[in-house]
């Protein structure tokens, strides 16, 4: 594209995502604005419920077939949801790409995993020389520290990890600049977890991909991504760098949230510990006010009425709190509300 | 057994520890289960050998009352008989065991050899089920997965109503109503095909005008055995696909880029046919009824019609035979079930 | 939910067999409930019932002389007419009788082949789960080995040995058809045995008959029901196969006798439709109600497929 600076690689505009349910209509996402830079990274964190996997669903459009979204999902500047059926395969994959979890079921048993690897190659390029495709998908493979001889096992041959590794692997084939990393890691091991983010992390650094990665643990965000945003109940509560969200949230949810979470070597952890009582609210019975109030430690009367938007408590960092937490001994001036 | 509720018993169990001994036997994988599955068959023939053996020898009543019953038999077949079954148990299953189908013993009824009687009318047969279950499983297959893809809209309801009716049927019910309405005719519909048999007696079933004689007495019989055989696999095909649909590698597939009918047809029902073609093999059972019933209607010269001749008699070195030889078909398609199951799902190889 | 249950207090239950009572009442009001509003079930519901009303109706309708061959008073082989609705057979008998006579023997013997079924099926099949050692194994290929045995060439074979009457037919459809229900029963077995109380329920001395009946046999049941009502819709199927070969009681006129008669007697040959076709039609009625409200159950016992997706 002809422009002097790139636009955003991913942006949502006010995008609220429903859900046809049998006894009524379920709203999973709220209104929901971010915005990714090109070449950046951004987490998305909440628990299960806060629409975090709805709302990336929509990036290729992927969302079941009964849910309604409205808003604007862009994509390098494209609308996705609006796009003919023949723009949006062309650009899926091709243009962004998501990493399944790579539980079993995110492969097909049947198939030999370097076929699966091959597959969105040959769809984008018909004309693809086999010798060529075959070398890709080795290449792939030996990106994410597989050997490329595996490229002939079944997925039920492969450990767990490597099962991630190769949904990693199918997820650059075919050259993105996107990618959309929906809990990569929740299903595996603590070390294995680890393997696998490094290999993720080393290679979008090394290929300057701009990735969004999700996740209900906001300790690996706050290690993998530059940005962070927290989502409840299908809105985003908070949004600042990843860091700051994770160590100095201005939110309370995102402070229970990253409070949740042991970090590894962290010895003070055990002595405080703040785990988050109660459930999160079923998407459909979200009323007035504040939707985290119910469970909020610090809650006052009024958080209960009115609605709440987000709203910038430092440079850069935005939070959906009427009182939000401001640590006093960092910089932190309140902006307009 | 419901369609519904087999798709998961249709799947065989893939391997166990007991493979562990075999494993050091240097064997692949794909061979010890070819192995297991055929010496398991071997073990269930041998048992039902030897129940076909004892079942009339130790039901109540006179054995050479059961083999006589309703027959001018000679004095020579029955002092024969007594003879034979006045020696020691062993001995006649000795005697049993190396001639299974009986070739000595003639059939009371037809008075030839069982063996050979078997021998004119097992082609036949095979003809008639043959066709009918190729129509059957690839029009069913057809039915079953336009209908999962659909589900809900207006192919699924009546595809699944017609093949619910259709599978509540009596097979040979349905044979005798399309033989009234289209062999001998009715007001309002034509009588064109022949009321019976494989052959228009005179013609030479080697010449091209017996071919297609042939072939013209088959409609009416193999339409009424597929019709019955294609609602099980339409069902089960149905069944197995919504299941299927639900996975997540087919999400996978779509954001890959791929069309909607390519990811039905390479990755959906690749996964969701196994349970269908397993069945088609095990079902080999309700293949076996449906021939008997509709051979006799059809009066189609199979080994259908001979065990229900064989039943009016009533004949039974006959039906010890033909029980024989349905229990060893059915053997064999479950083994043949099984190695398929290992070609299509590198799971079970493992 | 009120209680009408004189001593019953529903305030505050005194025992736990009394909660119990009420739990299980409660669910199957539930079960009731859901079935409701299941339009498949429900058809299947209503046209079993006018079948069951037709064939305790039966000797009203049609006093037992109408069925009787020496006592027909109609012309042999003819059409229907304003006197015989549905024509006559070879007889003279109405066809309407036969087949109103012939319900009762339908669903007699379906209905009891299949709890002899079910009863065999569900005891082999929670035992040979339960006992895991050569028990189990024994009996688990046990049913295996007789799955393999192709149901009609050994019922025939039976029947023959037997001889012809619908007690022998029950028998021979009810030891032929209970592997089905017990490899069902053994897997829900397998899966309900892996529970944890069952472990705590042995550590406090429960010997094996009480685990099998108050533990394992209560949990089994609903998909055991379920899956009954299919098998007896099979089991009318086979029993109409088996009269149809003339395995029957020759007397007793079941729908599948029925057109064993008009086979024999050449029904087809003259085109008699009225002889081959309601009889026909009567027993994929009835099947067909069974295996809606079969399926109808098994939804509701197991919704795997609930809601869009």
């Amino acid at each position: 594209m002809a422009t002097d600076a790139p636009g955003p690689a991913l942006e949502f505009r006010d995008v609220h995502i429903t859900y046809r349910g049998r006894d009524g209509d379920v709203p999973a996402v709220r209104g929901v604005d971010l915005t990714v830079a090109a070449g950046s990274s951004l987490g998305i964190a909440g628990e299960s419920g806060s629409g975090k996997s709805t709302l990336i669903s929509t990036v290729l459009r992927l969302q079941p077939k009964s849910a309604t979204v409205t808003g604007q999902v862009l994509v390098d500047g494209e609308d996705v949801l609006g796009m003919s059926f023949k723009r949006l395969r062309a650009l899926r994959w091709a243009q962004a790409s998501i990493v399944f979890q790579g539980a079993l079921h995110g492969l097909n048993p049947l198939q030999r995993i370097g076929e699966q690897i091959a597959e969105p190659i040959t769809v984008h390029d018909p004309k693809a020389a086999r010798g060529d495709v075959d070398r890709r998908v080795g290449e792939l493979l030996e990106q994410v520290g597989l050997p490329a001889a595996r490229a002939r096992a079944y997925p039920h041959q492969l450990s767990g990890g490597q099962r991630q590794r190769v949904m990693i692997a199918m997820a650059l084939a075919c050259r993105p600049r996107l990618i959309v990393a929906d809990e990569p890691t929740t299903a595996l091991d603590v070390m294995v977890q680890a393997q696998v983010l490094k290999v993720l992390t080393d290679l979008v650094d090394e290929l300057d991909l701009t990735l969004v990665l999700i996740s209900h643990d906001l300790s690996v965000l706050a290690d993998v991504c530059q940005r962070a945003a927290v989502m409840y109940a299908g809105r985003v509560v908070e949004s600042g760098p990843a860091a700051d969200v994770f160590e100095r949230s201005a939110h309370p949810y995102s402070r229970a949230l990253a409070g949740a979470f042991p970090r590894i070597g962290d010895a003070s952890f055990r002595y405080a510990p703040s785990g988050l009582p109660g459930d999160p609210p079923f998407p459909g019975d979200v009323g007035q006010g504040c939707s985290f109030a119910p469970r909020c430690p610090v809650a006052r009367e009024d958080c209960a009425t009115g609605t709440l938007e987000l709203a910038a408590v430092a440079e850069g960092r935005m939070a959906a709190c009427r009182y939000p937490l401001v640590d006093d001994r960092a910089d932190a001036h309140r902006g307009d509300r | 057994m419901g369609p519904t509720a087999d798709t998961a018993a249709a799947r065989p169990t893939p391997a166990t520890a007991e493979d562990a001994t075999t494993r050091s036997a240097g064997m692949s994988p794909g061979a010890r289960y070819a192995l297991r599955s055929i010496s398991s068959g071997l073990v269930t023939l041998a048992f039902v050998v030897v129940f076909n053996f004892f079942l009339f020898r130790m039901l109540p009543g006179d054995p050479i009352g059961l083999y006589t019953r309703g027959r001018n038999v000679a004095p020579e077949q029955i002092a024969k008989l007594r003879a034979e079954l006045d020696k020691p148990i062993l001995e006649q299953f000795l005697t049993y065991i190396s001639n299974p189908f009986a070739s000595t013993i003639n059939s009371a009824r037809f008075n030839r050899p069982v063996w050979e009687l078997i021998g004119d009318r097992i082609g036949a047969t095979l003809l008639l089920v043959g066709t009918a279950i190729l129509l059957a499983s690839v029009i069913g297959t057809l039915i079953g997965i336009r209908a999962a893809w659909k589900r809900g809209e207006r192919f699924d309801s009546v595809s699944s109503a017609i093949t619910l009716t259709l599978y509540a049927m009596p097979e040979f019910w349905l044979g005798m109503i399309l033989l009234i309405m289209f062999g001998v005719g009715t007001a309002i519909t034509p009588g064109i095909f022949p009321i019976g048999g494989i052959i228009t007696p005179g013609v030479d079933p080697a010449s091209l005008e017996g071919v297609l004689n042939v072939a013209w007495h088959m409609v009416l019989p193999v339409t009424t055995l597929a019709a019955v055989y294609l609602a099980e696999y339409a069902l089960v095909m149905r069944a197995s696909l919504i299941d299927e649909m639900g996975q997540d590698y087919l999400t996978v597939a779509r954001a890959k880029g791929l069309k909607d009918k390519v990811v039905r047809r390479h990755h959906a029902v690749p996964n969701a046919i196994l349970p269908t073609v397993t069945l088609i093999f095990m079902n080999l059972g309700f293949v076996i009824s449906g021939a008997i019933t509709v051979e006799t209607v059809f009066s189609w010269p199979g080994l259908g019609l001979l065990t229900y001749d064989a039943l009016r008699g009533p004949d039974i070195a006959l039906l010890q035979a033909t029980f024989l030889l349905f229990s060893i078909g059915v053997i064999v398609a479950n083994i043949i079930a099984d190695l398929m199951y290992a070609v299509l799902d590198p799971r079970v190889r493992a | 939910m009120t209680m009408t249950r004189p001593g019953f207090d529903p305030v505050s239950p005194t025992s736990a067999r009394q909660v119990t009572r009420a739990r299980r009442r409660a669910s199957r009001a539930r079960t009731w409930r859901a079935f409701r509003s299941h339009r498949g079930g429900m058809l299947g519901l209503v046209v079993l019932v006018v079948f069951i009303a037709l064939a305790l109706l039966a000797p009203v309708l049609f006093p037992p002389s109408t069925i009787s061959v020496t006592q027909a008073t109609g012309e042999p082989m003819s059409p229907p007419t304003a006197g015989f609705p549905l024509g006559t057979d070879e007889s003279g008998r109405s066809i309407l009788a036969l087949i109103v006579w012939g319900a009762r023997i339908s669903l007699v013997v379906g209905l009891s082949a299949t709890v002899m079924s079910m009863l065999i099926g569900t005891v082999i099949g929670i035992m040979s789960g339960y006992f895991r050692g050569g028990l189990g194994l024994l009996l688990n290929r046990f049913t295996d080995w007789f799955l393999v045995i192709p149901f009609l060439p050994l019922a025939i074979v039976l029947a023959t040995v037997l001889g012809a009457s619908l007690i022998n037919i029950i028998v021979v459809i009810g030891i032929t058809s209970w592997p089905g229900t017990a490899r069902l029963v053994r897997s829900q077995t397998l899966s309900i045995g892996a529970r944890p109380y069952l472990e705590r329920a042995r550590a406090l001395g429960a010997g094996d008959a009480h685990l099998m009946r108050r533990h394992i046999l209560p949990n089994v049941m609903p998909l055991v029901l379920a899956n009954t009502t299919l098998m007896v819709a099979l089991a009318i199927l086979s029993e109409t196969t088996l009269s149809f070969l003339g395995l029957g009681n020759p007397l007793a006129p079941s729908w599948g006798s029925i057109l064993d008669g008009a086979f024999t007697s050449g029904a087809m040959t003259v085109g008699a439709w009225w002889y081959v076709l309601p009889p026909g039609l009567c027993v994929v009625a009835v099947v067909l109600a069974f295996t809606l409200i079969g399926r109808a159950l098994e939804d509701i016992v197991d919704p795997r497929q609930q809601g869009g997706r």
